[in-house]
């Protein structure tokens, strides 16, 4: 008797601590488990290899967005960014074949200027939110359609093309592997531990947390609020910057339809993994969940034939809704209640 | 903006007076509108609507085409208005953003008296225009699906890529599922790929996990055609026979078609180049002594390493 107890009040704390901060976890297993059985093939190790490395780009990107966010701030400028960077990328690495040659200099040479663009455009959003004081939604809904137009025209309407010879040479950071996991798999590793290590280790992710919860608390209590909140632009273009690093080798191309909805898709993710959208509480763990969960669905989609295609869109709105659902909605307190 | 409107009115009707006045001295204007180019179709077709425009002044030094491009259909309408008040056209070439609203500017601009050539998308009135240029889409899938006839046998297998959900996307694939009926050819599935590399690249990865035994791959567009390309080779599963037909007649698949290429070995035309036809027949509306109103329906035409070369122009964007 005693025991049973024991057990309920385990299971009911277990519970609670579940639907909270497991929720997402609990959500992309499901997710797995209704992939598998629509077609084994869904845990081979070919497709959790594509599975990984396609929740790369909106992964590395959304762990960027989870400092903004946590900030109190958003960005909807990082499909537009990654799409006008990967078009300069391009066209910096093209023209430096002449001088530089084919080889790992003008590849280098092209991701340092990705994440020198990153870096600057993510301090010209800061920068306009905070000095200029315009609310963070206007500014990246301008430059958003500033760096759309701006790939479109370098591509003159159409795509741009990385040179053929040295796409033999970054081609590998895309398709190879090290020690079994594809390049991209790791760079989002190294981001995430990263990104983990800042939000919840230092003083600068402690930061973010005031201000997203209470700016002018944030203020009064000596935090240099316009200069943490520019620091998450600048964290979020660096993050698009890597993204960008890996995206480019995969087809080697960028058009004006390159990353259109990322900004979404990323801010999705990190809402999803629980990070609350007005600020004030940020979970990285749950941000990369929230990637692997998006990338999953469209997977999943794509394993079966039973959805009209049609309805897509609707199966990815009821899942994202569904899985938020599952960790704000009482289900802890209920039970404890009873 | 009655006021405006009306002011708007007695501009317009003088500029009609006046247009009449300047046909005296025997300069055709032609305009010509159509969407400011956003992706590498329209920009060809931006860029084949420049290269007719020398080629026709050149030619015709009496005749001067007004080339307009517009971001949205408003913008389009305004810019139909401004051809005829401004530059008092004798005719107007027009590749409508989307039929509803552009048919009443069209229709103006059809009062006044000059010749309407309408391209690609038709108007949501019949009649208004006197010359149609258009590609043929459930022709694109027809051939397609004749070409895959041709190379598959009974009881291969093959994957659909389709486009962005919309009428021209149901017309191909339509059409393509029609003439492939009976062959014994197995679709195993059609996803949307919404014309798109990406897209492309990322549901031919997981068609590939799905399906082990692929024999080919419809991809109906020349940029999704570029992502399945980069799948099956990752998967290295382009070789045994393997083959993508996409469309539209992109520069970089011509060239490679040109050159041998065995993973796609042919195109299906779908060219952004049928505005300069639409240009040259509405130019010889009034040089030609033949008559020249009536429907031009572009074929879908096959394009083969014989042919290639006739559709291959390097400078264009796409």
């Amino acid at each position: 008797m005693a025991e049973t107890t024991a057990g309920e009040t385990k299971n009911s704390r277990l519970r609670n601590f579940d639907f909270k901060t497991m929720g997402p976890a609990i959500a992309l297993l499901i997710l797995c488990i209704i992939g598998f059985s629509l077609n084994s093939a869904f845990l081979s190790e070919g497709n959790i290899t594509n599975l990984l490395t396609r929740s790369a780009f909106i992964g590395i990107i959304a762990v960027g967005a989870t400092f903004v966010i946590t900030a109190g701030g958003i960005d909807l400028s990082v499909g537009s960014m990654a799409a006008v960077i990967a078009g300069i990328m391009i066209i910096v690495m093209n023209n430096a074949v002449e001088t530089l040659g084919t080889g790992v200099a003008t590849v280098l040479l092209g991701c340092g200027c990705s994440v020198i663009l990153g870096l600057g455009a993510g301090w010209v959003n800061g920068f306009l939110t905070t000095k200029g004081k315009i609310e963070a939604f206007i500014v990246t809904l301008g430059t958003m359609g500033i760096f759309r137009s701006l790939v479109t025209y370098f591509a003159d309407g159409g795509t741009l093309s990385l040179d053929f010879d040295l796409r033999g040479t970054y081609r590998p950071v895309y398709y190879e592997a090290f020690f079994g996991l594809p390049i991209p798999v790791w760079v989002f590793i190294i981001v995430s531990i990263a990104g983990w290590i800042l939000l919840n280790r230092t003083a600068f992710g402690r930061y973010c947390t005031a201000i997203g919860s209470n700016e002018a608390v944030a203020r009064y209590s000596a935090i240099k609020v316009d200069r943490i909140k520019t620091w998450t632009y600048v964290i979020q273009g660096l993050c698009v910057a890597l993204a960008t690093i890996i995206y480019v080798p995969r087809l080697g191309s960028a058009s004006s339809s390159t990353g259109v909805l990322w900004e979404l898709e990323a801010i999705a993710a990190v809402i999803i993994g629980g990070t609350v959208l007005k600020g004030g509480y940020g979970r990285i763990g749950g941000t990369i969940l929230g990637a692997l969960i998006l990338t999953t669905i469209g997977n999943i989609l794509n394993f079966t034939d039973m959805i009209s295609n049609y309805l897509n869109g609707t199966m990815q709105g009821l899942i994202i809704i569904v899985a938020v659902w599952l960790q704000r909605a009482d289900w802890g307190r209920k039970s404890s209640k009873e | 903006m009655t006021l405006k409107k009306s002011l708007f009115a007695v501009a317009a009707t003088g500029a009609m007076l006046l247009s009449s006045a300047v046909s005296a001295d025997d300069k055709i204007t032609i305009g010509v509108s159509y969407p400011t180019p956003t992706h590498a179709w329209a920009a060809g077709m931006n860029w084949h609507a420049e290269q007719a425009e020398k080629r026709l002044e050149a030619l015709y030094p009496d005749v001067d085409l007004v080339l307009v491009n517009s971001p949205d259909p408003g913008a389009q309408a305004s810019a139909i208005e401004d051809l005829v008040s401004v530059n008092q056209i004798d005719a107007l070439v027009v590749l409508p953003f989307e039929s509803e609203p552009l048919t009443d500017p069209v229709l103006n601009v059809k009062k006044t008296g000059a010749l309407i050539t309408v391209v690609d998308r038709g108007l949501s009135q019949p009649g208004i225009e006197d010359i149609y240029v258009a590609g043929n889409n459930p022709e694109l899938g027809r051939v397609s699906a004749q070409y895959m006839k041709t190379r598959l046998k009974e009881g291969d297998n093959i994957v659909v890529l389709r486009g962005i959900p919309t009428l021209i996307d149901n017309e191909r694939f339509d059409a393509f599922m029609a003439e492939i009926e009976g062959s014994g050819i197995n679709v195993l599935d059609h996803k949307h790929a919404n014309w798109n590399r990406d897209d492309g690249f990322e549901v031919m990865q997981d068609f590939l996990s799905r399906f082990p035994d692929i024999d080919a791959v419809w991809a109906q567009d020349d940029d999704i055609a570029i992502g399945v390309v980069a799948a099956l080779k990752q998967a290295g599963r382009d070789g045994d026979g393997m083959f993508v037909v996409g469309g539209a007649g992109m520069k970089e698949t011509i060239k490679s078609i040109m050159d041998g290429d065995e993973l796609i070995p042919v195109d299906v035309l779908y060219p952004p180049s049928m505005i300069a036809t639409a240009m040259d027949v509405t130019v010889n509306a009034f040089k030609s002594n033949g008559p020249v109103a009536g429907r031009y329906i572009l074929g879908a035409t096959l394009i083969t390493p014989e042919n290639a070369a006739d559709f291959y122009f390097p400078d264009s964007p796409f």
